[in-house]
């Protein structure tokens, strides 16, 4: 396996929950992020997923530094982020950055583009006023906005024109990680694939580590080479993208899978749907044992008693569930492939 | 002109609404004619701006008007023209033979009353039913449509309920007067997958139960294959082709349906170049004389810039490409 450039070591983000105003009192603790463990490497997409709530956007931004760990370590190209000082942070943003759902609510409505970028493009390095529309005019190059914008405000662009800034923004610093958070949900289905192949190019020509968070498993499939599924703060399941989707392992991501919609009425028509009873619960009281128990299809007495741990099954996935292997009864290999455990990634692009 | 006259619920023809604006008159809806079945399942799938919502939003009335207008056209439901009817007639056919529910339920639910007293309001209106009797039945349409604790959480506030549960409340009020015909503008799409598939199979039971119509209007092209019997494509305010699920999505006739199924990554070999259409949808304050598609369309040739209109060219399967109805191009 690669050396892992991006490191979470059971990265824990909690809320307080408190009421009153004078007398504060604390009601409990929401878990948003309650354990998580992952490692990347260099190059790397990893997509994020899961139902609202369960924790995905809190773990990007806890990354970011946006949010503090409540406890746990963050540690990017053999930097611990989670000890730097403020002015050692400041300096260390230029290696990961972030572009979010809403490109609109992310630029300065009064800045034009070239502001915008040279503005980003200065945080980094030095760079003279002569040599700026050279600069700025690379970036948009690199992003595919022609270089007849550069004078525009926010609200002169579409949706996916704004992204495109968005992401020309946060590539202004060359950074090494790039978060996106639901980068293409606000955008309508021809835009969206403009989006998406030009983050997998960015990702190819700059050698990018990416988690790409999204609610839709199915552009996830198509960009990520891994995906991570989280349910009320957990990963349940972690595994190569293509196998978690045609064979997801973990009770939950079955349902999930089986949930997207698939636009082909004939496979639609025939396949077996697992539709799941009612919403995801409260991260302030979680279910005692598996958080997934009382919605599980497939649940025992002990799974309101044990709290299952990632466990690899083959092909470097893994889920946790304590009853992983006798509901994937179908799925079990028999030894013919040497590499189970590792974590593997399939071929880059 | 897809169902015979005689079984349709509800027939458009020639609906054309536009909204005058200071930069000019937007053609949102630009002659569009439809028909509906009773308990037929029709699909209306396009991007932002393609007039989808504004088709169905004229039907009902509740374009604002200035500076919408609704310029021509006919909405036969039952035999009543939806757009010319009196108010009073109207509003007796508005949340009782024909309900809607919206995309976002916290703003179509009004924060200060508890949902009792919204769900029940059509009953009241509507059937004139005593209170009682129409909490009563309030609770069992909370029930059926999956609320637990529904007798308790009927005295409840919206904001008391998740998204999910707010979007079941939403259905349950819709579906109270036990309306002939649905129209759900992108219900699903604020929610999670496995909520949405919850909902889908919901309205799919209570539609087999009531034999209601059901117009579904979203641009996920997933939602309309497992749902939908029939679909509209819209692009520029036109219909630009309409088929059975099963045929648009096996042999679509319009460059435009075409583009739509190869830029979805759900359709696509993993890690391919995703097809992605050049260009913007145009601007529907100039004039488009000929197909709105040419300057984006990988099949456009000099004879697309004249008027096209939509045409049957294979039994119930209609397209509004001009090449496609010569026999010019097979996709």
């Amino acid at each position: 396996m690669a050396e892992a450039f991006l490191e979470l070591r059971d990265v824990k983000t909690h809320f307080p929950v408190e009421q009153g105003i004078l007398f504060r009192r604390r009601l409990g603790t929401v878990k948003a992020v309650d354990g998580v463990s992952l490692a990347l490497p260099k190059g790397e997409i990893l997509g994020l997923v899961g139902e609202s709530g369960c924790g995905k956007s809190t773990l990007g931004r806890t990354i970011m530094q946006l949010i503090p760990a409540t406890s746990g370590e963050v540690v990017l190209g053999g930097v611990n982020l989670t000890r730097l000082s403020r002015t050692e942070l400041r300096a260390a943003r230029s290696r990961f950055q972030m572009i979010f759902q809403d490109p609109y609510a992310s630029l300065n409505p009064r800045m034009t583009v070239f502001d915008a970028l040279a503005e980003a493009i200065r945080t980094h390095q030095p760079v003279t006023p002569r040599q700026m529309p050279e600069r700025v005019g690379e970036l948009m190059a690199r992003v595919g906005l022609s270089p007849r914008f550069v004078n525009k405000y926010p609200h002169e662009f579409s949706g996916g024109q704004r992204q495109r800034i968005a992401i020309a923004r946060a590539l202004a610093v060359e950074p090494e990680l790039l978060i996106a958070d639901e980068p293409v949900s606000a955008l309508d289905v021809s835009i969206q694939a403009q989006i998406i192949n030009l983050l997998a190019k960015l990702s190819r020509e700059m050698h990018l580590t990416m988690i790409f968070i999204s609610h839709d498993l199915s552009v996830v499939k198509h960009i990520c080479h891994r995906i991570a599924v989280m349910y009320l703060g957990r990963i349940v399941e972690l595994g190569a993208a293509a196998d978690v989707f045609e064979r997801p392992l973990h009770p939950y991501t079955k349902s999930l899978v089986s949930a997207v919609p698939i636009p082909d009425p004939q496979r639609e028509r025939l396949r077996q749907r697992i539709v799941l009873t009612g919403d995801p619960p409260s991260p302030i009281s979680p279910p005692s044992g598996c958080p997934f128990h009382p919605r599980c299809p497939f649940a025992v007495a002990d799974c309101a008693r044990i709290v299952p741990r990632l466990e690899p099954f083959d092909r470097g996935q893994e889920a946790a569930c304590i009853r992983m292997r006798e509901i994937n009864q179908e799925n079990i290999q028999h030894p013919t492939n040497g590499n189970g455990g590792g974590l593997t990634t399939d071929g880059h692009g | 002109m897809n169902a015979s006259p005689s079984s349709a619920l509800l027939s458009v023809s020639n609906l054309r609404t536009s909204f005058y604006t200071r930069n000019g008159v937007v053609r949102a809806v630009n002659g569009v004619s439809f028909s509906l079945g009773k308990g037929e399942t029709l699909g209306i799938v396009g991007e932002s701006g393609s007039g989808k919502s504004v088709t169905c939003y004229s039907l009902m009335r509740l374009i604002p008007q200035p500076p919408g207008k609704i310029e021509s056209g006919s909405a036969l439901f039952d035999g009543i023209d939806l757009l010319t009817a009196p108010e009073e007639l109207l509003r007796r056919i508005r949340g009782k033979r024909i309900s809607m529910i919206f995309q976002d339920p916290m703003t179509s639910l009004n924060p200060y009353l508890r949902i009792e007293d919204q769900l029940i309001e059509p009953l009241l209106i509507h059937e004139r039913m005593p209170r009682a009797e129409a909490v009563k039945r309030g609770i069992r349409a909370l029930e059926e449509v999956g609320v637990p604790d529904a007798a308790r959480r009927i005295r409840g506030y919206p904001h008391e309920f998740s998204g999910g549960m707010r979007q079941r409340v939403m259905i349950a009020m819709a579906l109270i007067t036990r309306p002939e015909l649905l129209i759900a503008d992108e219900p699903t799409t604020a929610l999670d997958v496995t909520v949405q598939a919850q909902i889908l199979e919901l309205v799919k039971r209570l539609q087999q139960e009531l034999g209601m119509a059901v117009i579904w209007i979203t641009h996920d092209l997933g939602v309309v294959a497992g749902f939908c019997q029939r679909v509209l494509v819209m692009y520029a305010g036109r219909i630009v082709e309409s088929a059975s699920t099963e045929r648009l999505f096996a042999r679509p006739k319009h460059p435009y349906t075409r583009a739509l199924q190869s830029s979805i990554p759900a359709l696509q070999s993993k890690g391919a170049e995703l097809y992605t259409i050049p260009g913007l949808p145009p601007d529907l304050s100039k004039p488009l004389p000929g197909c709105p598609f040419v300057p984006r369309c990988a099949f456009a040739e000099e004879h697309c810039k004249q008027p096209v209109e939509l045409m049957e060219v294979e039994p119930s399967h209609h397209s509004a490409c001009l090449r496609v109805q010569r026999g010019e191009i097979q996709l």
